[in-house]
């Protein structure tokens, strides 16, 4: 039988891009669904967002979808968060007035700043922008991308850089987690679908990938 | 270690084709957005931005459809700008796989226009496009005011007040032209460009007049931008992007190689 992969849509944002990005690298069925039924039925589950965490969050809330990604991650299956997805799976975001979320990793969502500036007192852009190098730690899902290959970032708020759950490290000014990781759940804070050969080899190891470090 | 400065080729299209000429030795068909787009793709271009220069209705859908396909085939940021002016403007774009557009005239018109576009899809996807002109006489300090309709129309707003209101108002990034020099081949506009990088927190896109690759350098290293934009350079062969990054590099400049 066919595999399939579940690209979770709550109305934030484009998918085309991840569906587009699957489609390259497997055979897999792809859907873009909304529905609960579709996601516990696939064999994979990727959990995608962008725009801001509070809209974010309210649209996973009012569609119970916090409950369903906590039972496709108990379910031991392979689950995939990107960008605002992986933020929205850590405990509190201080992005749009603080917001409580799903808590499937501890620790905080923290915002560059207004006055954001490199360690040798450089002023640094924001939102984070561009390509730069990711840290890795070692983890299945980076076979085949060569250690500190840059990958696609768009992002004003990060994920702090503590704990042993950190996959992947990325510097901008702090710190901070590019990717984190436990057990059969992944998530990472760049854009793999817009991240040209090392995104592409990412998603491919993420649709072979049996959920084991 | 640290964030790359981008290179960004442009596309100028109009309903569904190339123009002002690409001009690859190799390739099938010069006028494809789709094949070009993947051919800079390959080159190593950061990003790709494709300005629509369309002026019928119906061929905004062929648009939509280009943009379809490009976004199928390059996994790579896409920004589509030219002619948005409403939030299913934006949405259709989005839709089609763009990953930002450019919002400039309508922007002039209706400033509430960029808050409300960037509220609804995020900062992250809503690029503010100006397009600027000296305005001040020789001897002066210099300043720069916004022009519309291809530099022709001025509006009498400040280039670098206007950067940062569309900034407050939710700008993602912005794409700054200097219309004194677009198609001059005499680089950047360097002052404007620093002007507006150093007046705004965002990344500022530097554009117009690139003619070759120390331009492009000096457009990060004294116009201090976070990233440069060019097309004739590139679509007639002058350089490829793999030159202008290894040029670069060697002044000192991180780029993604």
């Amino acid at each position: 039988m066919t595999e399939s992969v579940a690209v979770i849509d709550y109305g934030m944002g484009n998918l085309h891009s991840v569906a587009s990005a699957l489609g390259k690298v497997c055979d897999h069925e792809i859907h873009v669904t909304s529905d609960p039924a579709v996601v516990a039925a696939a064999d994979r589950v990727i959990f995608p967002g962008v725009g801001a965490i509070g809209d974010c969050m309210g649209e996973i809330r009012r569609l119970g979808f916090d409950a369903l990604l906590r039972e496709q991650v108990a379910s031991g299956k392979p689950v995939l968060g990107i960008c605002v997805g992986m933020q929205a799976l850590l405990t509190h975001s201080q992005e749009s007035g603080g917001t409580d979320c799903i808590d499937l990793f501890p620790g905080e969502v923290k915002f560059f700043g207004h006055d954001h500036k490199s360690p040798e007192g450089e002023p640094l852009k924001v939102p984070h922008m561009g390509w730069n190098q990711v840290d890795q730690v070692d983890h299945p899902l980076w076979a085949d991308i060569p250690q500190n290959s840059r990958f696609y970032f768009v992002h004003s708020f990060y994920v702090e850089d503590t704990g042993s759950e950190v996959t992947g490290r990325c510097e901008y000014g702090v710190r901070f987690a590019a990717a984190l990781g436990r057990n059969n759940l992944f998530a990472v804070q760049f854009h793999p679908e817009k991240s040209h050969t090392a995104g592409l080899q990412l998603l491919h190891n993420f649709v072979r990938w049996n959920g084991q470090r | 270690m640290g964030l790359a400065k981008r290179i960004i080729p442009c596309l100028d299209v109009d309903n569904g084709r190339v123009v002002k000429g690409v001009q690859f030795v190799d390739i099938r068909d010069a006028g494809d957005p789709v094949e070009i787009a993947k051919r800079y793709n390959e080159a190593g271009a950061d990003e790709i931005t494709f300005l629509d220069i369309t002026a019928s209705h119906e061929g905004r859908d062929t648009t939509v459809h280009t943009v379809e396909r490009i976004a199928s085939e390059v996994f790579i940021p896409l920004t589509v700008g030219g002619g948005i002016r409403t939030v299913d403007d934006i949405r259709k774009m989005l839709n089609a796989g763009a990953d930002k557009v450019g919002i400039n005239s309508a922007a002039v018109h209706n400033p509430d226009f960029v808050k409300a576009a960037s509220d609804r899809f995020g900062a992250q996807c809503i690029v503010v496009a100006i397009d600027a002109k000296q305005v001040s006489a020789e001897g002066e300090s210099r300043r720069w005011e916004i022009f519309t309709h291809g530099g022709r129309k001025p509006t009498g707003i400040d280039a670098v007040e206007w950067a940062q209101k569309m900034c407050a108002n939710g700008a993602g990034e912005i794409l700054l032209t200097s219309m004194d020099r677009d198609g001059t081949k005499n680089g950047f506009d360097l002052e404007l460009t620093r002007a507006i990088s150093d007046a705004v927190p965002i990344p500022v896109i530097a554009s117009g007049g690139v003619g070759n690759l120390q331009h492009l350098a000096d457009g990060v290293t004294e116009g201090r931008a976070d990233a440069v934009l060019a097309a004739s350079i590139f679509h007639f062969g002058e350089y490829t992007v793999g030159e202008a990054k290894e040029f670069m590099a060697e002044r000192g400049i991180e780029v993604r190689r």
